[in-house]
């Protein structure tokens, strides 16, 4: 993997470890939050008939690299009576919950972090820091709207993450893996071998699995768009209602990092449906390295293909963002505990009986 | 239970309605311009600043009149005889010097009263609009195109030529 790489490079465990921690961040983290939080708001903006932001640079490409600008030079305000120690470190353990997440995340197959057989417990394990960021800020800004976000936050984490782990214990025991980059070397080959088709192994059982893959699919989206706190499913962070809920006493970097978490998740929920159902780092059609005889595009053209499938469903998620209005309180524990819930359980038997023949 | 998977039902035919909505409306050309770059075309008889083309104005004090919040003055000051003061356009002679002609566009209420009367179409509408001032008094405009030290002259001019007229008149009784 990519750590044996710079060791050999390098000759230095401390030196290699620490490069490949910055990789995925400065390598693709960053440049795809700068490139979200533009395209988010060009989405919107053309969504609703208007263009966005346009000032700084061609049709505003410039626009969030500003705004990153503004938000260095910003006071880092606390205020008297904020719980000074939680209230440093909440964003920091908020981005560490998110980050983290990118350690077993496959972007090619040589771009890997770490290559561990629990991958996709293991995302699951870390993102709940998350959940103890979030509830830490919210507590610790001594203010009744965050603390308000903040509890709803962490109650529909919860609630959804029942639903999102049933649906990856589903492929799980369907699979019998649960190393990410076992699941996408599974799925390799032509896009009828994702798992939302079948699976790979071409039998009349992959012809049973895929309406209930399907609804899978559609359960682990939808639970996953709570977990990161997106539309219709905002209402820890309900603007209208809240001001902008656990981070609205959080000024410059700070403010930024919460952000950049948000966006870091989103990718990493992507990241999983992609790698779950949608092939991981695979190319739908077989890869041109391979037909030209040059191996060493193919992980170029992995990456490619992995970047480009969780940047359309980040951009699903935008679309339904601007679709679809906030979900009360009541409503969104209903569509968690009397929908997902019961479906996705009934789902997790009828693969499981259908994977016995 | 039939209404359990209705609900399923409905809600996943309405959201999908509602992305296909959101879809077309993200192709569809924007209708936002950029402002301050591009602007709409004015209507043909828009009513923004107004503008008094001096050359033009005989002084005559007929929009200070119309102007129902009085937001034009003018003072004039009457010509020498032996002084030509030009013609208008259209063939009417000035006869005065225009010493004052300020509008103040913080009281003017842009009804265009004060267009019509004008004898010689001096005083009109224009396309602007964003004359806006952190200083109100910087929102009285003057027109009038004589220069401080000219209007003192004219007006000590025709005072002069006011006490020669006395003068004249009182020197012919003393005999």
């Amino acid at each position: 993997m990519i750590y044996e790489f710079f060791y050999n490079l390098t000759g230095n465990s401390i030196l290699s470890g620490s490069i490949v921690a910055l990789l995925p961040l400065f390598a693709f983290l960053l440049p795809f939050v700068l490139f979200a939080i533009l395209l988010e708001r060009k989405v919107a903006g053309h969504m609703q008939d208007r263009l966005g932001p346009m000032r700084v640079g061609y049709h505003g490409i410039l626009q969030t690299i500003s705004d990153i600008i503004k938000l260095i030079q910003k006071e880092d305000i606390i205020a008297r009576d904020n719980d000074k120690l939680f209230f440093n470190i909440a964003p920091v353990l908020t981005f560490t919950g998110s980050y983290a997440a990118f350690a077993v995340i496959p972007f090619s197959s040589i771009f890997l972090g770490v290559k561990i057989d629990l991958g996709i417990f293991y995302i699951i394990a870390v993102t709940g820091l998350v959940v103890a960021g979030i509830l830490m800020a919210g507590w610790a800004s001594n203010n009744k709207y965050s603390l308000l976000g903040a509890m709803r936050s962490v109650a529909q984490i919860i609630s959804y993450e029942i639903p999102t782990i049933l649906v990856v214990l589903t492929i799980v025991m369907l699979t019998g893996t649960m190393s990410l980059i076992e699941l996408s070397e599974n799925q390799i080959g032509y896009f009828w071998n994702w798992y939302i088709l079948g699976g790979p192994e071409m039998s009349l059982q992959k012809l049973f699995l895929i309406p209930f893959m399907l609804i899978s699919f559609i359960i682990i989206y939808i639970s996953t768009l709570a977990e990161v706190n997106r539309t219709p499913f905002d209402i820890p962070e309900a603007e209208s209602e809240l001001v902008s809920g656990y981070h609205t006493e959080y000024s410059g970097m700070k403010f930024a990092m919460f952000f950049l978490a948000e966006y870091a998740n989103k990718f990493a929920v992507s990241a999983i449906i992609v790698v779950l159902f949608f092939g991981g780092y695979q190319s739908p059609f077989g890869y041109l390295g391979n037909s030209l005889g040059m191996t060493w595009l193919v992980p170029i053209e992995q990456f490619f293909w992995f970047i480009s499938k969780g940047i359309f469903f980040v951009f699903i998620q935008m679309w339904l963002r601007w679709t679809l209005p906030r979900l009360r309180v009541d409503q969104l524990m209903a569509v968690s505990w009397k929908y997902l819930i019961p479906i996705a359980f009934v789902n997790l038997l009828i693969i499981g009986v259908i994977s016995l023949f | 239970m039939k209404a359990y998977f209705n609900n399923i039902f409905t809600a996943l035919l309405t959201i999908l309605t509602g992305m296909k909505v959101t879809l077309r409306h993200l192709f569809t050309p924007s209708i936002t311009i950029q402002y301050p770059d591009v602007k709409i075309p004015l209507p043909e008889r828009e009513r923004n600043r107004l503008y008094v083309n001096m050359d033009e104005c005989i002084g005559c004090d007929q929009c200070s009149r119309a102007c129902p919040v009085n937001c034009i003055e003018i003072e004039t000051v009457k010509s020498l005889p032996g002084e030509d003061l030009g013609k208008t356009s259209n063939g009417k002679k000035k006869a005065l010097w225009v010493t004052k002609f300020t509008i103040d566009f913080a009281k003017c209420c842009y009804c265009q009263l004060c267009v019509f009367p004008c004898p010689t179409e001096c005083i009109y509408m224009t396309d602007v609009y964003e004359f806006s001032e952190y200083n109100r008094n910087n929102l009285i405009y003057d027109f009038a195109t004589l220069t401080p030290e000219e209007r003192i002259e004219k007006k000590e001019n025709y005072q002069k030529f006011l006490e020669q007229k006395e003068q004249q008149k009182s020197q012919p009784q003393k005999p």
